[in-house]
């Protein structure tokens, strides 16, 4: 094994705000990504997605951080390992923290992303940085409406059955919402990526 | 066994738990469940890619880019080093955002309490992006150690808080930088909520190579992400 080892994580703390997400938090410093990810040129059904962090009490936390990473509406991600290039102007990456909403939710306003690879229900990666979380976790969000996708999907066939639905974000109209439970009976289930 | 679609894993002898009680408030935010273990697929191959285009010229000298009307205050510093993967390749065009308190050891943040000035000359904000080499620069000022609620006299040792984009989104890194010989090192539970045999990574050395002569002190710091396990990583699956 090599002398390079991983350099550990530690928590994004409390006072994330103005550095990673300033614009959102009226920081006067420009941030690199934020909630609202697709311009009025990115071809793709618009949707908003939406949620609340819950802690071990049920409470929602209001100083979490969230980030989504998508394919765009072929399924393509924009990134160098997908030969497929994706469309202009979508970079498919979001970021916004739970701390400027009155309820503490995450807003995304995106496209719904097509499916990556035959077999793959569309879905967002999501990573869920806060304080009090020494190492950042990994979930995902799928598509209520997409239940024939989801029945195949091969990591949602992976999570036990009882606890898929804590990954499913349930449509009403151009809006999809998911709360994501750190705890509990109905805690989200997070991926050893 | 070597696979050209995959990333190393996280090294859990290098990460801290998701629960770890010292450190309080992991108590009802850490997920209790076992990890679901996930096959890689270009979900978690690929990611954000940011560049050079991300940046503004002062994003990477935090004592220059939040003046208003003199000089930020407190003890200039050079933050320098690398980017690699796992088997020491440097990573090039990472982007690393970092954020900290300033000298007195006050966040700009709405949410910093803590009874010490704000400097008006100073943010505590800033981006790089490596270079060629995984090279990365920054120019700031020490930042101050402050109390926090954990435990009775708690204070976070003085520390610039980092985030990494390596190249794919499983390579994502959000951490912590401190600085050698700390006394309050020994006595913090998110340094010590790292295993022991880890921690040491966290801790910046001073370099008297790095320091500039009548301005600042050096300090350097490496930065491992996870990487491709063999070969770069190959398109499709
Ligand atoms: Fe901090």
């Amino acid at each position: 094994m090599s002398q390079w080892k991983q350099t550990p994580s530690q928590t994004v703390g409390p006072y994330f705000a103005y550095g990673l997400t300033a614009r959102q938090y009226n920081y006067p410093q420009t941030s690199i990504a934020e909630g609202a990810m697709a311009g009025e040129e990115v071809e793709g059904e618009r949707i908003r997605v939406e949620g609340r962090v819950l802690d071990g009490d049920g409470a929602p936390i209001p100083d979490a951080m969230i980030e989504i990473w998508q394919a765009d509406t072929r399924g393509r991600y924009a990134h160098p390992a997908d030969p497929r290039g994706s469309n202009a102007g979508f970079t498919g990456f979001g970021r916004t923290g739970t701390g400027t909403d009155p309820k503490c939710r995450f807003v995304f306003d995106t496209i719904k992303p097509g499916a990556a690879a035959e077999g793959d229900a569309p879905h967002l990666n999501v990573i869920v940085f806060m304080r009090g979380l020494l190492t950042h976790v990994y979930t995902r969000i799928y598509f209520s409406d997409e239940a024939d996708a989801n029945a195949a999907d091969p990591v949602l066939s992976a999570v036990p059955a009882d606890r898929r639905n804590t990954l499913i974000a349930d449509r009403d109209g151009n809006t999809y919402r998911l709360d994501i439970h750190m705890q509990g009976d109905n805690e989200t289930v997070f991926f050893d990526v | 066994m070597a696979d050209g679609n995959s990333i190393t894993p996280r090294d859990w002898a290098a990460h801290p738990p998701l629960i770890h009680p010292d450190y309080k408030s992991t108590v009802k935010r850490g997920p209790t469940k076992p990890l679901v273990p996930i096959r890689h697929s270009l979900s978690e191959l690929t990611g954000p890619v940011y560049g050079h285009e991300s940046l503004a010229p002062l994003d990477n000298d935090l004592t220059k880019n939040g003046a208003k009307n003199g000089e930020a205050l407190g003890e200039r510093i050079v933050v320098t080093g690398r980017v690699l993967d796992e088997l020491g390749r440097p990573q090039p065009n990472a982007l690393i955002e970092i954020w900290q308190a300033n000298a007195a050891g006050r966040y700009v943040h709405e949410n910093d309490r803590h009874d010490a000035p704000l400097d008006p000359n100073f943010f505590g904000g800033g981006r790089a992006v490596t270079d060629a080499e995984g090279r990365y620069r920054f120019y700031t000022i020490k930042p101050g150690a402050y109390p926090w609620p954990n435990h009775a006299n708690a204070w976070r040792p003085n520390h610039i808080h980092l985030s990494l984009f390596g190249p794919a989104f499983a390579s994502r890194l959000v951490t912590q930088m401190y600085f050698p010989g700390d006394p309050l090192l020994a006595l913090d539970p998110i340094f010590l909520g790292t295993p022991e045999g880890a921690r040491n990574r966290l801790v910046s050395d001073f370099s008297l190579d790095v320091t500039e002569e009548g301005f600042a002190l050096g300090y350097v710091f490496d930065i491992v992400l996870r990487g491709p396990r063999e070969t770069p990583m190959e398109a499709g699956r």
